[in-house]
């Protein structure tokens, strides 16, 4: 039997449908299996009295936003351009590569 | 015929046009799916980060007294502590120690903090997931152990070895990578800071709702001090994370509206080709409203085909490839980059403000011109 092509777009839509409703189950499950270790970070944030999240450790004001002084773009000698936006949209220069990167 | 039979005969007829046209319209599938698919990378990954950093900072000290000096923060004398203790409403105060430091050999910069469970245990210190790949390097991939040693350089100038009594676990890397915690008297050995300074006091209080005012008693007795709420950090990692996802939508604007015109213009502009198929079908009896129906149908199919497959890819970066993509921009100048796995935290409401977002104004952009080129006069297309 001719195959619609309407039969086919629609097969795609219900596949792509499932798929969406299996990326919510699956964001479910995973948070679900997460939250123990999601507890257990805010126990050591709690325990060690710490402040910040480690992602960006380039520069004191990145490593610890919150705990920045109030003139940011000045940390370092007036004129200083600020690093932490540069920072995230310049290519490291090589030689400050981490080195299994090089 | 039945409305729906009607409805998919047009379906059927719309995707064999598409079809017909498929070099020109693949092309605009994938590009408008790779819109999508960064502008919902984006979205999952700054909403996540924000979750997370949400419910894991709220374990972090309700208040924080820093001292700043010519704008700078500055060691705080230890004896502020008695008079801060005396507050209405404070519960506790105690000094907290920690640093940076800076390490030759990796290139990283470490925190070092004072753990009070190190106590009389000098030379001993527990290092975060992320110290432990300090000795990697491109050619060996050895890793720090417990009873390893790491040295020290004082800020005299002498050399403290330091023995790895503990690793904090990889899983808590997102808070911990670059940790290192020291005992008191290691500490104010590498630093060389007198007994009578810390660099922060952290305070509880018996009521969340005084916060504000013990604040302001603190400033008032202390005018070169500085106090922290919780609310403020949770706040600065709200700031962080709309600023970064601010950056990239506004590099990806330009990419969104480039995709606005070309979708314009490939719907105002008609092919000869498309016009003649327009004239034959209603010189062979389409409405005006079919013709329309058929150009919405278009808009749908494109679409949809683009916004599901764009979100799933973006759902696959941003959770089972650990943003790969956005890793280089997260990543800046840091050379101890956690490794983390984000906690899908997606909800409805996201994927609905992405929708229309995006395919309502590419609906809206293919259909409303095509309803001049649906009122065609047939007998003057056919003819030309």
């Amino acid at each position: 039997m001719h195959k619609r092509r309407s039969d086919v777009f629609f097969a795609f839509l219900l596949i792509s449908t499932l798929l969406v409703c299996l990326m919510f189950i699956h964001a479910t499950v995973r948070r679900n299996i997460n939250m123990p270790l999601i507890h257990e970070k805010k126990e050591i944030v709690r325990v060690l009295k710490l402040t910040d999240l480690c992602l960006f450790t380039e520069a004191r004001y990145t490593r610890h936003p919150s705990m920045a002084d109030l003139n940011t773009p000045f940390q370092d000698h007036p004129m200083s351009l600020e690093h932490f936006p540069s920072g995230s949209i310049m290519p490291v220069p090589i030689h400050l590569k981490p080195r299994m990167q090089r | 015929m039945g409305a729906i039979e009607k409805q998919r005969h047009i379906l059927d007829f719309t995707l064999s046009s598409l079809w017909r046209r498929k070099g020109k319209n693949i092309s605009l599938v994938i590009v408008y799916t790779f819109v999508i698919f960064l502008l919902a990378s984006v979205m999952f990954f700054a909403h996540s980060m924000k979750e997370e950093a949400s419910l894991v900072l709220e374990g972090s000290p309700e208040l924080i007294v820093q001292r700043l000096v010519a704008g700078r923060q500055d060691f705080i004398p230890t004896s502020y502590i008695d008079s801060i203790k005396h507050i209405k409403g404070v519960q506790s105060v105690s000094p907290r120690l920690w640093g940076y430091y800076y390490d030759a050999l990796s290139g990283a910069n470490y925190t070092v903090m004072v753990n009070e469970a190190l106590k009389n245990r000098a030379g001993e210190i527990i290092v975060g997931n992320g110290v432990t790949r300090r000795r990697a390097t491109e050619k060996r991939n050895s890793v720090v152990k417990v009873n390893d040693t790491i040295p020290f350089k004082t800020y005299g100038g002498s050399i403290v070895p330091l023995k790895v009594k503990g690793i904090l676990s990889s899983d808590s890397e997102l808070v911990t990578s670059d940790l290192i915690q020291v005992s008191e008297e290691d500490f104010r050995k590498i630093f060389g800071i007198s007994k009578d300074y810390a660099t922060d006091l952290v305070l509880k209080v018996r009521n969340a709702k005084e916060l504000p005012t013990i604040a302001g008693k603190i400033t008032r007795a202390y005018p070169d001090t500085r106090p922290i709420m919780r609310d403020e950090i949770l706040r600065t990692y709200d700031a962080v994370f709309d600023w970064r996802g601010g950056v990239i939508v506004v590099v990806l604007t330009g990419s969104l509206f480039a995709f606005i015109i070309l979708a314009w213009d490939k719907a105002t502009g008609l092919s000869a080709e498309e016009k003649k198929e327009i004239g034959i079908l209603k010189a062979i009896g389409w409405e005006t409203s079919d013709i329309l129906l058929m150009k919405f149908w278009e808009g749908a199919v494109v679409s949809l085909s683009a916004f599901l497959t764009g979100i799933l890819l973006a759902y696959l970066h941003i959770f089972l490839m650990a943003s790969i993509l956005f890793e280089p921009v997260l990543k800046g100048w840091s050379v101890l980059y956690p490794q983390f796995k984000l906690t899908p935290f997606i909800n409805a409401y996201q994927l609905v403000t992405l929708f229309f977002l995006t395919v309502i104004p590419y609906t809206v952009a293919t259909i409303v011109p095509s309803w001049r080129s649906a009122t065609i006069d047939p007998d003057s297309v056919m003819r030309a």
